[in-house]
């Protein structure tokens, strides 16, 4: 990569990070929340006296929170700057729309890793937590590649508000409620209706999950609550390409349909603020 | 060897917004904003469009800042061709609207800085020479930092300004650069963009519905009604036999015209 696309994709990143420190005080309400609506889930498995329900829980929550966050900074990206008026200044600028896209989820990712750090910490608050054994560089991993697919559904997602500004958010929300309902992220897939669970198999957290959960450990045998036994990476090479397949068809996919809205945007006059 | 080739060059330019209602959305409405327009605009020239609000002024810039595709005409700007080459052309250009486009919890500094970068200039190139153009336009350092909610209109307008200018473009898009400012404000943007004009040769396309801004700064004038380019021409030309501009336009388009009114939209 030369030198402009570099500058401009940072250019994202310089403004989402001031935006940040100037809405600081929400960031600390975002945040809070999160922490706690994860604990309130995570002390589930407390009760229950079960640590591989904890741990499941836990990884649940850390992983929802990482990823669903990352999807909705991706999505929300748009129509924020609809909202703020400055989007026909960012498309009249000559960035190509992957250098901002790219800008945009380096930020989400980056502001994400934040908020899984701060779960992480702030659940050993409420419970003892040992990740002893875990295959901790795998889980890494997992989530960089699982990214990959995430930001390629935000990016499909961040159209919509431009398309539909009364309906658009309503179904970015919709969508991600779908994800998180098929996912399994608390639960096996096994226990939602038959029906239903064939549609897991689309979804990329379904595979970040079940490759996160080899990584830790947590379902093996052998594991104790201060000894995890782990899967070396090889075990979750399957999920890691399902993922990596799903990021590299879902990125350029969403690239594409991201042009095709804004092409129509711009012959119909839909960028302006109103109307 | 070709001749001067004009910096914009407008050839039977239309669009039309169509908005849907009703009953499964099956009616139908068209509103033609431009209905063929044809100008051109020459290198280092300073060209005014002239027209009441809702006459096409905000489409047409639009169009010529990439950000609408028109549904007929040839248009060209230093040569690049639109639709077609529109990374060419993003590249030379600056818009100014009359609404100020900013994240308004950022400073002036922050957003301007932002907008470079995405030029491809350095923060370290784009701070002084950012620092420069507002205390030309008479901005105070120290507001430099202060969150934009904060500036009133016609600060805003000049950091809009700033962000223009700051990229040096050879074209700047000036669209209703001074619509609901105050006197002074209004003056010392007039000034600038003389200077501007005078110190980088740039070529300008200002809208305006203000006559006086329009017979101070422009070499050439147009009158926008419609959708329609109705005549051009040098202000002393378009005056010639009515008392002022604005008689002027009142005759010859046979358009109404509401001055200090501000637009509704950018
Ligand atoms: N994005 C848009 N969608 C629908 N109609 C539009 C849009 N932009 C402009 N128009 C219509 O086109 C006409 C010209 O508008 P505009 O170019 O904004 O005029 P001006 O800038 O001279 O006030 C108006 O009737 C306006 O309602
Ligand atoms: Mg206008």
């Amino acid at each position: 990569m030369d030198r402009l696309v570099l500058r401009q994709a940072w250019a994202f990143v310089f403004r989402e990070w001031h935006l940040t420190r100037r809405y600081f005080s929400w960031v600390v309400v975002f945040m809070f929340y999160s922490l706690v609506s994860s604990a309130t889930v995570a002390l589930i498995g407390v009760a229950a006296q079960d640590f591989r329900l904890t741990l499941n829980l836990v990884l649940g929550v850390l992983l929802w929170s990482f990823l669903s966050c990352m999807f909705s900074d991706i999505a929300n990206s748009i129509s924020y700057e609809r909202w703020e008026g400055t989007l026909e200044y960012t498309f009249m600028a000559p960035v190509s729309r992957l250098v901002h896209l790219f800008g945009i989820s380096l930020y989400a990712i980056f502001y994400a890793a934040i908020l899984g750090i701060v779960i992480v910490f702030g659940l050993t608050l409420f419970m003892p937590l040992s990740f002893a054994g875990a295959n901790l560089p795998g889980l890494l991993l997992v989530l960089v590649v699982g990214s990959m697919a995430f930001a390629g559904l935000g990016l499909m997602a961040a159209i919509l508000p431009v398309m539909s500004p009364e309906h658009g958010a309503q179904a970015t929300n919709i969508f991600q409620g779908v994800l998180l309902l098929i996912s399994g992220v608390y639960y096996p897939v096994k226990v939602l209706p038959h029906w239903l669970q064939p549609f897991s198999t689309f979804s990329p957290a379904t595979y970040a999950l079940s490759a996160s959960r080899k990584l830790i450990g947590v379902d093996n045998p052998l594991s104790t609550p201060t000894k995890l036994v782990s899967s070396p990476i090889r075990e979750a090479i399957p999920e890691l390409l399902i993922l990596m397949v799903m990021g590299l068809v879902l990125i350029p996919l969403g690239l594409w349909v991201f042009n095709q809205a804004e092409t129509w945007a711009k012959r119909t006059g839909k960028l302006k603020r109103t109307g | 060897m070709s001749v001067s080739r004009p910096a914009i060059f407008v050839r039977d330019m239309k669009k039309v917004f169509r908005t849907r209602a009703g009953f499964m959305r099956s009616h139908v409405t068209e509103e033609w904003a431009l209905k063929g327009v044809s100008f051109e605009v020459g290198e280092g020239e300073t060209y005014g469009m002239l027209g009441p609000n809702g006459s096409g002024k905000s489409t047409l810039v639009r169009v010529l800042s990439t950000l609408l595709i028109p549904d007929a005409g040839e248009t060209q700007i230093f040569g690049y061709k639109l639709p077609g080459e529109e990374r060419k052309i993003r590249q030379v250009i600056g818009r100014v609207s009359v609404d100020a486009a900013f994240y308004k919890k950022l400073s002036p500094r922050e957003n301007l800085l932002y907008a470079a970068q995405l030029y491809g200039i350095s923060r370290s190139d784009a701070e002084p020479r950012a620092l420069d153009i507002l205390e030309r336009l008479e901005i105070e350092k120290r507001r430099f930092n202060d969150s934009l909610e904060e500036m009133s209109r016609g600060m805003q307008q000049k950091i809009a300004i700033a962000r223009a200018i700051l990229i040096n473009p050879p074209l700047l898009l000036l669209d209703e650069p001074t619509t609901g400012l105050d006197p002074k404000s209004r003056r010392d943007v007039q000034s600038f963009i003389e200077d501007v004009r005078r110190e980088r040769g740039t070529t300008i396309l200002l809208t305006t519905h203000d006559m006086a801004e329009a017979e101070r700064l422009c070499e050439r004038i147009g009158f926008l009604a419609r959708g329609r380019l109705v005549v051009e021409g040098t202000a002393a030309d378009l005056k010639n036999g009515y008392d002022n501009l604005e008689e002027a336009f009142i005759k010859i388009t046979g358009e109404k015209f509401h001055d200090n009114e501000a637009d509704e939209d950018g």
